[in-house]
């Protein structure tokens, strides 16, 4: 079979969605660690556009952006499909992938910001999450309905490095109360094996964007 | 199968115009229904409950949001005729990849030259020639973003087109100057008649900008 290999850094959401649907189809790959203050020749390569992570090399042809990655990956290697047949029910995932996408700086801003621009952030993201959760999840135990699909994957990171965020800034957003649903979707989210076992270390995470948020909060003073 | 397919729009925008492109290419009959944005259609708070923006597709009653995802749902249910993307998943993905471009970088740059003044104008004109120049490498030789035929690319592209001569006078700028190639593809897809039916004249795009600056105090 033709060489998979993934380009990542290993705090990124972003190169998590790719890894979840590799692992959900079954396909192995060779993962590749990058320094983002230290690109590679062959990152810049592969995506000379935006040279950001993550960067699939199929057969040494790259795809970039993680959403259209997944797309790739969900064409070439067809079991465990992550969209559904139909075309409306497609564009109905497609739709809340875009959502997703343009609402989550929102969280980003929640953990890059402090006074009253944390508070906007705080906001932004509960409406997102609100919407989310009444229009997008309803009644259903996933998103892709009784299994996860593609809007699974894309809100999942977003969730998970929510959790993280919420733990670094004190602040606690996607409780059980305000969002019942949504606080069980990530709760079984998180059980299904294939996410449960590729998620970045917690201590390492928190660790991390500690860090980076009192770098960037004295960087702006 | 009966197909009752119905867009609700705004004339001057060019997310509406992705639509009516994609539609006119597949030469789907629709019904055509502009849209108030100062007064929204309950039809449109409906439909597109969320953003309670245009355009909507709604097509047998049910409704696709967002320019982008309903070009390729248009794509998808009207398969047999023009295929917007190609067949092979990576040349999908690479015309997916720059379509996702397009709309992280063009909009939002292009708002602020007719929208704003001095430093902030400027930098914007800075970043839209940027922006144009890397669309132009990747057109290259190529008669079409998606070679040899109009495609997915060329349709999510060709709409800011109808914009151009506000951009340009606002700006005070040439984009042929800078982007000759942009602007011989332009003309090429022009000669489409599902392009040429489907956006409207340059020069109404503009006096719509006037006008909108005054109505809305930005002048």
């Amino acid at each position: 079979m033709a060489e998979v290999k993934l380009h990542g850094i290993w705090f990124s959401p972003f190169l998590y969605r790719v890894i979840w649907a590799l692992k959900l189809k079954g396909i192995s790959y060779e993962y590749i660690e990058e320094d983002l203050s230290n690109k590679s020749p062959l990152l810049l390569q592969y995506n000379p556009v935006h040279k950001k992570i993550p960067v699939l090399v199929h057969s040494r042809k790259p795809i970039c952006e993680s959403m259209i990655i997944i797309e790739y990956i969900e064409e070439k290697w067809p079991q465990t499909p992550l969209l559904p047949s139909d075309p409306y029910e497609r564009a109905k995932a497609r739709f809340w992938v875009k959502f997703v996408e343009e609402k989550a700086p929102a969280i980003w801003s929640l953990y890059r910001s402090t006074g009253e621009e944390q508070k906007k952030a705080l906001k932004d993201s509960s409406e997102m999450l609100k919407i989310l959760e009444e229009q997008g999840l309803g009644e259903k135990k996933f998103f892709g309905g009784d299994t996860i699909g593609i809007v699974d994957i894309a809100f999942g990171v977003i969730a998970h490095w929510f959790g993280v965020f919420e733990e670094i800034v004190e602040v606690k957003v996607l409780e059980a109360h305000a969002f019942p649903r949504l606080h069980a979707w990530k709760e079984n989210f998180e059980e299904v094996p294939v996410i449960k076992e590729n998620l970045p270390d917690r201590d390492k995470m928190l660790d991390y964007f500690k860090k980076r948020r009192m770098e960037i909060l004295s960087a702006s003073q | 199968m009966a197909h009752e397919v119905v867009l609700l729009d705004f004339w001057p925008s060019m997310f509406g115009m992705r639509v009516r492109v994609a539609l006119a290419e597949k030469g789907i009959k629709y019904e055509y229904k502009e849209e108030d944005l100062r007064n929204k259609s309950p039809l449109l708070l409906k439909m597109n409950p969320i953003h309670k923006k245009i355009p909507v597709l709604i097509h047998n009653g049910k409704p696709v949001c967002e320019s982008l995802v309903i070009v390729q749902y248009i794509d998808e249910v009207w398969k047999d005729k023009n295929p917007f993307l190609p067949s092979d998943p990576y040349h999908k993905a690479h015309s997916r990849f720059w379509a996702d471009f397009i709309e992280q970088k063009v909009y939002d740059t292009a708002r602020k030259i007719w929208a704003t003044k001095g430093e902030e104008q400027e930098v914007a004109k800075k970043e839209f020639i940027e922006t144009f120049k890397i669309l132009e490498g990747e057109l290259g030789e190529k008669p079409f973003f998606g070679g040899e035929t109009f495609g997915f690319v060329d349709i999510a592209l060709i709409t800011f087109y109808s914009w151009f001569y506000t951009y340009e006078t606002f700006g005070n700028f040439s984009i042929e100057a800078e982007c000759p190639k942009i602007i011989a593809w332009a003309k090429r897809c022009m000669q489409k008649e599902s392009v040429a039916n489907s956006l409207p004249d340059q020069k109404k795009i503009y006096e719509f900008t006037v006008w909108m600056k005054k109505y809305f105090g930005m002048d």
